[in-house]
């Protein structure tokens, strides 16, 4: 049983039925029974045409579930229950399922796990296991969000930048079940990049594909972090890296610019560099400004002080840095780390172990420790001398 | 089988015997540190005795309920005085005994100099059917 092909087929055969009439969530709840079916069925006997047997079988199990209604009702579906003749509709309806599932009415917990259920065809289990929580819980969670975009129209056009949103918080999510979530999110993206013209959504996908071509040296064996100026550039995936400039090129070359295109221009000029110190700094500070027009996000504005520390030398990081909130995430560590450069290993040693102690994820703290721990033997050496 | 928590604290809990500061180790210290809490933890789901296993961020907050409309009365992040929890793993094991056993060995995870912490590990077992009572009822 081809898995992969049942899962690219479930979102438009689910459309499709969306687009018929049938409510969302019984919808769904039919496709499924399909799909079950099929995985039964199609060992001894495959159709011909996949994606047709799946919206006539879909279909019909729709119906059997809203038969039991009233007479009124049985009388339509007797005309309704004829096989739809020949293949199934060209015409793909799987674009307004990503908007459905990333309608700005649901949380964004739910409208990524909806994103992953209709849209991804993944299982309730498989969604649970790569997000950590119980089955029952993610259940819950996904049956309350068919609800509630339950009666929104399935014609309403679609915002992209939800729907972008929307995927990069899956690329995001670090934990893993049986799923990959980062190689799932760059999947349902490519799709989306196959039917919508945009920009944005091409500088995600470029984005995201150079992001992943690092993921392998991201990490030691012992699973501790590796930063990106140590880490073994020839173990970087150069297939996925050159993909995800040759997007990016296209998207940018319709200047219209946006924050994914201008992320994916930074991470390609690290992708670029054969060394850490080949970087070309200057460039990524002026990507960084760019980004901070777009966005005015302080965490934008944080990188791009490390950015500068290493353009103009870790004075003028600080200076950068002197000029922003110091409770945002991550600024202790950059303080921390432009010290360093700076030649002030006290201070750095100091700042390191309280960024340590303010980390929020469990890698992070055990790599500031770490930092904190080289920086004392080093110091602890220098004072016995 | 009954099911312990194993608590570790951040402090509250009395003074390891090695007790030096974290960013005082050497890195090396740190990553055998680190192998030794992910081994132990691999042992035991070997054993089928592994249920969960989880580090908590320092930061926490007390919360109550203030009344009908009204929000949450918050208090925190804590005090130094006040208890930190870093961490805990859920075991499940055939006896108390084997618990006490566990928790030691978790205990005499590396510290600085390569030597055992000698922390002080917080035991509770979980509520639930107690071993004697499930034993009966299938007889």
């Amino acid at each position: 049983m081809n898995e992969v092909l049942l899962r690219s087929l479930t979102p438009s055969v689910l459309a499709i039925l969306v687009r018929r009439g049938a409510d969302f969530a019984a919808a769904e709840d039919a496709v499924q029974e399909a799909l079950v079916e099929a995985v039964r069925v199609w060992p001894a006997d495959p159709p011909r045409d996949a994606k047709g047997w799946l919206v006539t079988v879909a279909w019909r199990k729709f119906l059997d579930a809203t038969r039991a209604d009233t007479a009124r009702r049985r009388r339509e579906v007797v005309v309704d229950e004829e096989p739809v003749p020949g293949p199934a509709p060209a015409v793909d309806d799987t674009l307004q399922l990503y908007f459905l599932c990333a309608h700005p009415s649901l949380t964004p917990s739910s409208a990524v796990a909806l994103t992953l259920r209709a849209v991804g065809g993944l299982t309730t289990r498989q969604i649970a296991q790569a997000y950590l929580v119980p089955e029952a819980t993610m259940a819950q969670r996904i049956s309350r969000a068919k609800r509630t975009v339950s009666g929104v129209r399935f014609d309403q056009p679609g915002d992209v930048a939800t729907v972008l949103r929307v995927l990069y918080l899956v690329f995001n999510e670090g934990y893993s079940g049986d799923v990959d979530l980062a190689a799932e999110a760059i999947r349902l993206t490519r799709q989306l990049a196959a039917q919508v013209d945009h920009p944005e959504v091409a500088g995600l996908l470029a984005l995201m594909l150079l992001h992943h071509a690092r993921r392998t040296a991201r990490t030691a064996p012992d699973g501790s972090l590796v930063p990106l100026a140590e880490q073994d550039r020839g173990r970087w995936d150069t297939r996925s890296i050159a993909e995800g400039v040759a997007i990016l090129q296209v998207a940018l070359a319709r200047d219209r610019l946006g924050e994914f295109q201008a992320q994916a221009a930074i991470a390609a000029l690290h992708a670029d560099a054969p060394t850490a110190e080949e970087t070309d700094w200057v460039q990524i500070v002026e990507w960084y400004d760019e980004l901070a027009r777009l966005t005015d996000s302080p965490v934008v504005r944080l990188n791009r002080a490390v950015a500068v520390g290493e353009a103009d030398g870790p004075r003028a990081g600080l200076a950068a840095l002197a000029a922003l909130d110091d409770s945002l995430p991550r600024h202790t560590a950059v303080a921390a780390y432009l010290h360093e450069r700076d030649g002030d290993l006290t201070a750095a040693a100091l700042l390191y172990a309280e960024a340590a102690h303010k980390a929020t994820d469990l890698a992070e703290r055990d790599h500031l420790t770490r930092q904190a721990a080289r920086l004392n033997t080093r110091l602890n050496a220098h004072r016995r001398r | 089988m009954a099911k312990y928590l194993l608590l570790k604290h951040y402090r509250g809990a009395p003074a390891a015997v090695n007790d030096v500061p974290m960013d005082q180790w050497t890195p090396e210290e740190i990553s055998a540190h680190v192998r030794y809490m992910n081994d132990f933890a691999a042992r035991l789901e070997k054993t089928g005795e592994f249920v969960d296993s989880q580090a908590l961020a320092p930061e926490g907050t007390f919360v109550r309920y203030d009344g009908e409309g009204r929000p949450p009365v918050t208090d925190g992040p804590f005090a130094e005085t006040k208890d930190l929890i870093a961490g805990w793993m859920v075991i499940d094991v055939d006896s108390y005994e084997r618990a006490v056993e566990l928790a030691g060995e978790l205990s005499a995870a590396p510290g600085a100099g390569g030597k055992p912490i000698h922390e002080w590990l917080e035991l509770r077992p979980f509520y639930g059917i107690s071993p004697s009572n499930s034993e009966c009822s299938f007889k």
